[in-house]
């Protein structure tokens, strides 16, 4: 049956995308990118939450990660897609069109419950990286006057990224591949594009191999990224001292860091 | 050493601190017992005595980092992290504790250099973001810092590639930069190699000697012979005997202090 695959669509999709499907490999990203920010902020507020002196924010932010956790994202995002406009008994969401980002309410909804799903996770891991620093950072700050947050952004933060950076990775290349649930509230992503195509030709392996290669081009170009990140947060850390020139090579040259990778 | 004011007759006998009848519980355990403690201006006072017996929680106690029960501290005339009201002590807001911390440098035994700065940017964290010195105030002022310990050349180097010795002392020169009336040493020798254990006591004696306050919690009792005004000893989260070093030394009074004396000398 390989015979059957006609290789030609296949290296149309890979080799020459059409603005349709352009546009939708952008959906993919910028949702995934909008929906990961807001998962990041609410994650880090539930975690401060968490170590809060209050008890009633400690439960909510409990509250919030055994319901988000603790229940399929799919019925999260049918939930706010269908569900908030009526709960709130007004228009919540509402289409908006900013250039480069169309945002109509299924968008909006899906970049909504992506995000507020991605929170619960980040909770833990924002938390996790704030507990991995030594206390005596905060004693020694404090001692010098520092006020709890200036502490916690000036030295607490800057040391906790070092250990949050790499789960974060990870969750945003999850991101990537989940925010193609989108379709099932009509969002018109890279998933989506890939799937009409193969509703209106009956050919589903020419058109998911190639829908699945852009996916892997997205989280292939991502881990390069984040590894070039996780190796500037560790470099002081190992007390290496680089050169202007050095640092200047390290931030704008993608093969000096790979070249170098192994080192 | 630099900007240390000189220690002038009538500033000898002003306070800078004040404790009196200081209590502090964990749970049951029973760590300060009723302790107090006053030291002048340009004094330096060691505080010695067994693991346990209450000298760091006592040290910890003075800027705040640990919360009494009862009893007062006050530095420079300032009461530490609580707030009279209606006759009662409630705590004080987060912010005006930050603000008494300003005038008191600790180090600690673990130094806690910010391992994500170099040197210089250790010295001139607080100076920058909490006192508002202009940047190449603070800087000028933390290359003379770390000149003073001895650490020029070290300015650029992140804490990982510095010895034990070395980070103590960038410690050392971190709390000064904050200009403090009190300085406290939380063991400042207890963790390091004994190779380097000298270079740092060398910083802390010409310290004592240009007239620093200072409390030092030590297990080095060449370090309270030489520069200390008195030594105090502590047993049991009470102060059972203090005096100049060389009466301590040679003719302790109390049997506990002998016995602590006798083991450790």
């Amino acid at each position: 049956m390989i015979g059957a695959v006609d290789w030609g669509i296949v290296w149309a999709r890979i080799f020459h995308p059409d603005h349709v499907f352009a546009r939708a490999l952008w959906t993919t990203v910028y949702i995934s990118v909008l929906a990961q920010i807001l998962g990041v902020l609410l994650g880090f507020v539930a975690a401060l939450m968490r170590m809060s002196r209050f008890s009633l924010l400690r439960f909510l932010s409990g509250a919030y990660v055994l319901v988000f956790r603790g229940t399929p994202v799919i019925v999260q995002i049918f939930f706010v897609y269908f569900g908030t406009n009526l709960l709130f008994g007004f228009t919540l969401i509402r289409p908006a069109n900013l250039g480069l980002f169309t945002l109509n309410d299924a968008v909006i909804a899906g970049i909504l419950a992506l995000g507020i799903n991605e929170g619960a996770y980040m909770r833990e891991i924002i938390r996790a990286g704030i507990d991995a620093v030594d206390r005596g950072q905060m004693e020694a700050a404090r001692s010098l006057g520092m006020p709890y947050r200036l502490a916690m952004r000036r030295i607490v933060l800057p040391q906790a990224a070092r250990v949050i950076v790499p789960p974060l990775g990870n969750e945003f290349n999850n991101m990537m591949k989940t925010s193609s649930l989108l379709f099932f509230i009509g969002v018109y992503e890279l998933f989506g594009d890939a799937d009409v195509h193969y509703s209106t030709t009956f050919k589903p392996v020419e058109f998911f191999l190639a829908v699945a290669f852009w996916y892997l081009v997205l989280t292939t170009g991502w881990s390069l990224i984040q590894s070039r990140i996780e190796r500037r947060l560790s470099m002081s850390e190992r007390g290496d001292e680089l050169s202007m020139r050095e640092r200047l090579a390290e931030v704008f040259s993608p093969l000096h860091a790979w070249a170098t990778r192994s080192r | 050493m630099g900007d240390t004011q000189p220690v002038t007759d009538k500033d000898r006998g002003e306070l800078v601190l004040h404790a009196v009848d200081v209590h502090k519980s964990f749970g049951r355990l029973h760590v300060l017992n009723g302790v107090s403690l006053d030291v002048s201006r340009g004094e330096t006072v060691c505080i010695i005595g067994a693991s346990g017996s209450g000298k760091s929680t006592f040290l910890r106690c003075i800027n705040h980092l640990e919360k009494i029960d009862s009893g007062r501290i006050e530095v420079n005339g300032q009461l530490i992290g609580y707030r009279q009201r209606n006759g009662n002590l409630v705590e004080d807001s987060e912010k005006s504790i930050a603000r008494q911390r300003m005038q008191i440098g600790m180090v600690f035994q673990r130094f806690n250099l910010f391992p994500h700065m170099t040197a210089l940017q250790n010295v001139i964290e607080a100076p920058i973001h909490v006192r508002r010195t202009s940047k190449e105030q603070a800087v000028a002022e933390g290359n003379a810092l770390l000149e003073r310990v001895g650490l020029a050349d070290k300015r650029d180097v992140y804490p990982g590639k510095l010895s034990g010795g070395q980070q103590q002392r960038v410690a050392i020169a971190r709390a000064l930069a904050m200009k403090p009336a009190l300085m406290l040493f939380d063991e400042a020798t207890s963790a390091l190699d004994p190779e380097v254990i000298g270079e740092v006591l060398a910083v802390m004696e010409e310290l004592a000697h240009e007239g620093m306050t200072m409390i030092v919690v030590t297990h080095e009792m060449g370090f309270a012979r030489e520069a200390a005004d008195r030594v105090v000893m502590m047993d049991d989260g009470r102060f059972i005997e203090e005096g100049a070093p060389e009466q301590f030394f040679e003719a302790p009074s109390h049997e506990r202090t002998r016995a602590f004396l006798s083991k450790i000398l």
